[in-house]
């Protein structure tokens, strides 16, 4: 799994938990596993605001930001931050999502420009593949 | 496919202090900065000596993280910004990293004077020393008033980042076990400022009090000598930042007035350059490993040719295709 390829950037993510929610279990064993694939995770901490999430992900200039939620406030969160991102010139930072979302929702934020939802039940290989697979689609950087 | 800004582009914006040139500009100098991206960081290099760039380095568990934060926190009422670059081990294994920095250095979010980057050690392909001095160069070139750089004291490259800053803070924390071999490990040295954390802790006067001892031993006389502080601060009951950011704006004082400056600069630039160097001749080294590095090896084993005549004649030969770009 090592990434002995000269040529390719390690892939820079930033695992957020913004808002009033505490579980963390999840998000730290995918942080763990996207490691073990090599890349470098930067994990938030607990309880940010959008506006904070948002400012250190510019700064860390990650490919990917997620962000974990299973408060149920995603319909209010997600749009926040893609607001935020195309208001401080970053719309072209990608934006996956993970947690506890119903069907609908996950429709709905498809369609509000967020690249990818990443359910629960996810398997860790599948994050891990297809967070490749969204760097790797959008090209050089 | 989204539109790539070229990198002499970002450098005009990096001058401007656009904080998202100066992110992006540090992630293609991790990627291994191709000429295009060492052309834009060669002309920022100009605008660049401005900063005050302090080191700071200590044990994992001393505390560094928290005491940048609140180190951070006194600039900013100083009135000065800040840029810190954070860096953290990778994994030995896979070459990822969890950059945990960011959880402690949470509450510095949100202000547009202050700029922290996480870097992992191995997650730079073109060599960690390299990648991280030249982000400090970035938030030099952007601007930020005071440059701080956190890393782990261990190992040779992180000590040589340290090594390259204009003030060295060493972070030790009581009751590690550790205050003996730091002093073995020529930790105590480097440090232009001792920093004893944890001082709410009843075990740290021990601490202070080793390391003033130590310090005494090492003491030359003179006048206008610097005479390297030991500060006790509490994360914990809040005191003593205040303190440090005093001793190291006296330090910075001290290099102006006692004219060591121009040597601390000649010691930095002679870093940095010996590290380049040092890079471009392994990466040289591990691209024609095929060819003639193959043949010498052979004759190396065969005791043919002992290995200090094999590396003249392969340095005698890199001379001619030498890759400047790596």
């Amino acid at each position: 799994m090592q990434n002995n390829d000269k040529n390719a950037a390690v892939i820079r993510v930033m695992l957020a938990k913004i808002g009033l929610d505490g579980h963390d279990r999840g998000i730290k064993v995918v942080a763990r596993a996207l490691r073990d694939a090599g890349m470098d995770v930067v994990y938030t901490g607990l309880h940010r605001t959008p506006e904070e999430v948002v400012d250190a992900a510019i700064q860390e200039d990650v490919d990917i930001l997620g962000i974990s939620l299973l408060s149920g406030a995603h319909m209010h969160i997600f749009p926040k931050v893609l607001e935020l991102l195309k208001a401080k010139e970053a719309e072209d930072m990608i934006v996956a999502g993970g947690g506890v979302i119903p069907d609908d929702d996950v429709k709905e934020l498809y369609q509000m420009g967020v690249h990818k939802i990443l359910l629960q039940d996810t398997p860790p290989q599948e994050i891990i593949d297809s967070f490749r697979q969204l760097v790797a689609d959008r090209g050089a950087r | 496919m989204i539109n790539r800004i070229p990198s002499m582009e970002l450098a005009k914006r990096v001058r401007e202090g656009h904080l998202r040139a100066i992110a992006r500009l540090i992630t293609r100098v991790e990627s291994g900065g191709d000429p295009e991206v060492r052309e834009a960081l060669a002309e920022l290099y100009k605008s660049t000596g401005n900063a005050h760039v302090v080191g700071i380095t200590g044990v994992p568990g001393a505390g560094k993280s928290t005491l940048v934060t609140q180190l951070v926190h006194e600039y900013r009422a100083s009135g000065r910004t800040v840029g810190v670059v954070a860096i953290d081990p990778s994994s030995p294994y896979s070459g990822g990293a969890i950059l945990g920095d960011r959880i402690r250095m949470g509450d510095l979010v949100s202000d547009p004077g202050v700029f922290i980057r996480s870097m992992a050690t191995r997650g730079t392909l073109g060599g960690l020393a390299r990648s991280a001095l030249d982000a400090v160069d970035l938030l030099d070139a952007g601007g930020f008033d005071v440059v701080l750089i956190e890393t782990v004291g261990v190992g040779q490259d992180e000590v040589d980042i340290v090594r390259a800053a204009h003030t060295t803070v060493v972070v030790n924390a009581p009751g590690l076990g550790d205050d003996i071999q730091a002093i073995k490990a020529g930790v105590l040295e480097i440090a232009d400022v001792h920093v004893v954390s944890k001082a709410d802790r009843p075990d740290s006067n021990k601490t202070i009090q080793e390391l003033k001892a130590m310090l005494m031993m090492s003491l030359e006389p003179g006048e206008g000598i610097w005479r390297v502080p030991v500060v006790p601060t509490s994360s914990e009951k809040h005191t003593g930042f205040g303190e440090l950011m005093a001793a190291i704006d006296r330090h910075a004082e001290h290099l102006e007035r006692s004219g060591e400056i121009t040597q601390r600069r000649h010691q930095i630039a002679l870093t940095r350059v010996v590290k380049v160097a040092e890079e471009i001749v392994r990466d040289n080294f591990a691209r024609d490993s095929r060819s003639q590095t193959e043949e010498l090896l052979k004759k190396v084993t065969q005791r043919e040719l002992d290995p200090h005549g094999a590396a003249v004649t392969l340095l005698k030969a890199m001379k001619e295709t030498i890759h400047e770009a790596h």
